[in-house]
């Protein structure tokens, strides 16, 4: 099974990481991480708080960059291109490889205000195309029944979920290849975490999705792929469902089974 | 032995609702004061004739115009000024000793009087650059005068934006100056606003920086170049000279009403434009 899964890597890996050193001034938040993210798969990363997942996510659309005093070593590759390479436009980067926040985050805009924004931002004003990218990235949410007629409404009237979720159909607006989670249900109730997993099983058809969460159940549900990382090290990285149930190191199986800490 | 609580909340609740009623009756009492004197004299005419006999009869219409034009030349000169400054400081450089320098400036030229203003002004846009007494010497001396309140104002006001609308616009492709443009001058301007609106009423109260720099003069500016005198620069003289307190007061009134308005409008306006966004 490992095998035949690395002989495809070659071909269909959206994101490689290659011995990934981070610096937070003078702390090493990652040390030497490599993993890969497979194209249209949904890759987990977990670990205890502080283990470096936020900032290994991060790294992949260089929102570290806004951070005084952070050091990148090491390579980070979408489709084979180094994204820390000086010929690279980090906007364009971002505008590829979009990312959701742990607390929802709309602008104090109405909702379709938000869901524009990012064409704005690229250059878009042709209003009959704004109409139509909006509502395609509504559906795409499972947000436009509920809120076609509710355009016009301040996005932060809306219920944390829907919040949540026009923030994921604001980011498809600017059509990414990649979604970064942080732990995108964290505030969120059982029910709300429930459709947002089911909006993510349903977005890797053409999305790749990376997601962190603290929740062992939501990265076992969801991931095809989970990383688990302690201090700033990737311990182990494979399939999820090997990772879960015949973890190879000893760490992760302490981690699994709740003995951590 | 402990005072019990129920005394000590009723202490502090009769103390900081005297201290809120002390200060509401001062202000009312000085606003009630002056109208009562002023306002019988204020009339149509009063507002719109000009002064004759050095201000002991006919109106203030001149006036009235160099106190709208003054500040409103500082506000067009500071306003992008300011504004531009906190902006470069706060989203467009770290903090370094560099900039908290600037800050310990800006902090320090905020709290330095009038009148040094007025003076520096005299020295400098009156005789040096030979603009003489105008209203373009007094409009700029009164821009560089209220230009530190405007960019400690709208530093706060971009700072409080919080930091996760600039992240969401990063990350979703936007350039820095995009951000800027985009979300966080929106966001901050009920603050911006704010400082502008200090900026306007320090510059219509201010007579020692104005009377350096703008003159006196009672006659009809015809162009920038002219001298021109403010409501309050002709309360100062009426009231001084003992010309007139009749018509000092009326222009006492004249300015209350004046600065009022000014904060309402300004009011309005921040809440209709809240209310757009939202
Ligand atoms: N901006 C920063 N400056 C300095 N150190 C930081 C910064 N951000 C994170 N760190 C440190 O880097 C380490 C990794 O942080 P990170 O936020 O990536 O962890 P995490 O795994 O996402 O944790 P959590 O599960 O709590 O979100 C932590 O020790 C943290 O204190
Ligand atoms: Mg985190």
């Amino acid at each position: 099974m490992m095998v035949a899964y690395q002989g495809a890597n070659a071909v269909s890996n959206k994101i490689e990481i290659n011995s990934l050193d981070l610096f937070y001034g003078k702390f090493q938040a990652l040390k030497t991480v490599g993993m890969s993210m497979r194209e249209n798969m949904i890759t987990a990363l977990i670990g205890p708080s502080g283990c470096g997942k936020s900032t290994l996510l991060r790294c992949l659309n260089r929102m570290n960059d806004l951070i005084p005093g952070v050091q990148v070593k090491g390579n980070v590759r979408l489709d084979g291109a180094d994204i820390y390479d000086s010929s690279i436009e980090v906007a364009e980067l971002r505008k590829r490889v979009g990312m959701v926040f742990q607390r929802p985050n709309p602008f104090p805009l109405t909702v379709f205000a938000n869901v524009v924004y990012g064409l704005k931002v690229a250059g878009i004003r042709n209003s009959s195309r704004l109409k139509e990218i909006a509502e395609q990235s509504l559906r795409a949410a499972w947000l436009w029944d509920l809120l076609k007629d509710k355009l016009d409404h301040p996005a932060l009237d809306l219920p944390l979920d829907q919040q949540q979720r026009l923030c994921i159909a604001r980011l498809l607006a600017v059509q990414p290849e990649v979604i970064l989670m942080d732990e995108p249900c964290s505030a969120l109730d059982p029910i709300a975490t429930m459709k947002v997993e089911e909006l993510m099983m349903e977005l890797k058809k053409k999305y790749t999705i990376v997601i962190v969460t603290h929740n062992m159940q939501q990265a076992a549900r969801v991931s095809d792929f989970t990383g688990y990382m302690l201090l700033g090290e990737m311990i182990e990285f494979g399939v999820t469902n090997d990772v879960f149930t015949k973890p190879t190191k000893k760490l992760t199986e302490d981690y699994i089974t709740g003995k951590y800490g | 032995m402990r005072i019990r609580p129920r005394y000590t909340q009723w202490l502090a609740v009769t103390i900081l609702g005297g201290a809120t009623i002390l200060t509401l009756a001062v202000l009312v009492f000085i606003i009630v004061f002056v109208l009562e004197k002023g306002l019988p004299v204020v009339n149509f005419g009063f507002l719109f004739t000009n002064a004759e006999d050095m201000g002991r009869a006919g109106g203030i219409f001149t006036t009235l115009i160099g106190t709208i034009v003054l500040p409103l030349l500082a506000i067009i000169v500071a306003a992008p000024l300011g504004i531009s400054t906190a902006v470069y400081l706060t989203e467009y450089t770290v903090e370094t000793r560099a900039t908290k320098i600037i800050r310990f400036g800006t902090d320090c030229l905020a709290g330095i009087p009038s009148i040094i203003f007025g003076l520096f002004g005299f020295i400098f846009f009156v005789t040096t650059l030979g603009l003489g007494w105008s209203i373009l010497s007094g409009g700029l001396t009164l821009a560089v005068m209220i230009l530190p309140t405007i960019i400690r104002t709208t530093e706060e006001a971009v700072k409080a934006v919080p930091k996760s609308y600039r992240q969401v616009s990063f990350s979703l492709g936007a350039t820095r100056w995009q951000t800027v443009k985009r979300v966080i001058l929106p966001n901050a301007l009920p603050g911006i606003l704010t400082g502008i609106m200090l900026g306007i009423g320090r510059s219509i109260g201010e007579t020692a920086a104005v009377i350096f720099t703008a003159g006196s003069s009672l006659r009809m500016p015809s162009s920038v170049f002219d001298s021109t005198r403010t409501m309050a620069v002709h309360f100062y003289i009426l009231a001084r000279e003992g010309i007139s307190s009749e018509n000092a007061y009326g222009t006492a009134a004249t300015l209350i009403i004046a600065v009022l308005a000014i904060n309402l409008t300004a009011y309005w306006m921040m809440g209709r434009f809240i209310a757009k966004r939202s």
